[in-house]
């Protein structure tokens, strides 16, 4: 599977302001929203994607692998449900800090173009002997 | 909350940005590879260790610089290592990310290792250092 570049740098963008939202406004409705974004994704069927893929009706100069910002979606997932766990049960600061980490990944990737998410791979793998 | 977290995710953007890629000098003890632990040939002047893995943006566009540069330079091994499947390598060279590259002289010592896609120009001075140029 291939992606358009452009589409996945525009999610990131979107991902982004929808988790700073979540911060400002704390409202775990819309961090359940995001879930279900990052989980639609990880299945490549990226309602952001989709929105862009409306808008820009160029075709992208290149296209790149699928698979790295798939597992990143899996990885933003993760954290998104820990947040929301944090909101539901009133721990803030798990609610805080999950929801920043993603924050802080989604930012990396829309700004710089760096997928932590995709790093988290290797890093998992190692931790995790016994999956092999 | 936001704005920290933004301020964080800038910094951390712009170093990663100067860091990756750039060959380092390797500290501490030299580590050195044989084709057994690479299960590949050794290269006669010098010798390009790719570590790449399944889900890993950088990695493509790395080969290619790797290739290049593999046919420009005569005496040069490209060889790629899936790291999942080398997790033992993967452990004891300490590797984090991928694409790590490791540049190896001809008797097989990590000379400089390059985390993130390394420009050309720089696999090429770390080559020249490798083969004692």
């Amino acid at each position: 599977m291939q992606a358009d570049p452009r589409a996945l740098r525009f999610a990131a963008v979107v991902t982004t302001i929808v988790l700073a939202l979540v911060l400002v406004t704390g409202s775990a409705w819309l961090l359940a929203a995001q879930a279900v974004v990052f989980a639609l994704s990880i299945f490549g069927v990226s309602p952001y994607g989709m929105v862009f893929k409306g808008i820009v009706k160029s075709p992208p100069r290149e296209l790149e692998d699928a698979a790295p910002p798939r597992f990143a979606q899996g990885v933003g997932l993760a954290f998104a449900l820990v947040g929301l766990v944090g909101y539901v049960t009133q721990i803030t600061p798990l609610a805080l800090g999950a929801t920043a980490a993603a924050l802080f990944a989604a930012f990396l990737n829309a700004a710089f173009g760096f997928c932590l998410g995709c790093e988290m791979f290797l890093i998992i793998r190692r931790l995790l002997p016994a999956a092999r | 909350m936001v704005l920290v977290t933004l301020v964080a995710a800038t910094l951390a953007g712009v170093v990663l940005r100067r860091r990756s890629g750039v060959p380092r000098e390797v500290r501490g003890d030299v580590e050195r590879l044989t084709s057994g632990d690479l299960e590949a040939d050794l290269g006669e002047r010098a010798t390009l260790v790719q570590f790449s893995s399944a889900f890993c943006q950088p990695c493509r566009a790395t080969r290619r610089v790797l290739a290049e540069v593999t046919e420009m330079v005569p005496g040069v091994a490209h060889v790629e290592i899936d790291a999942e499947s080398r997790l033992d390598l993967v452990r004891s060279l300490n590797i984090l990310r991928t694409p790590t590259v490791l540049v190896l002289d001809a008797s097989g010592h990590v000379v400089k290792r390059a985390s993130g896609q390394p420009r050309k120009v720089d696999v090429i001075g770390a080559l020249g250092l490798a083969v004692g140029e």
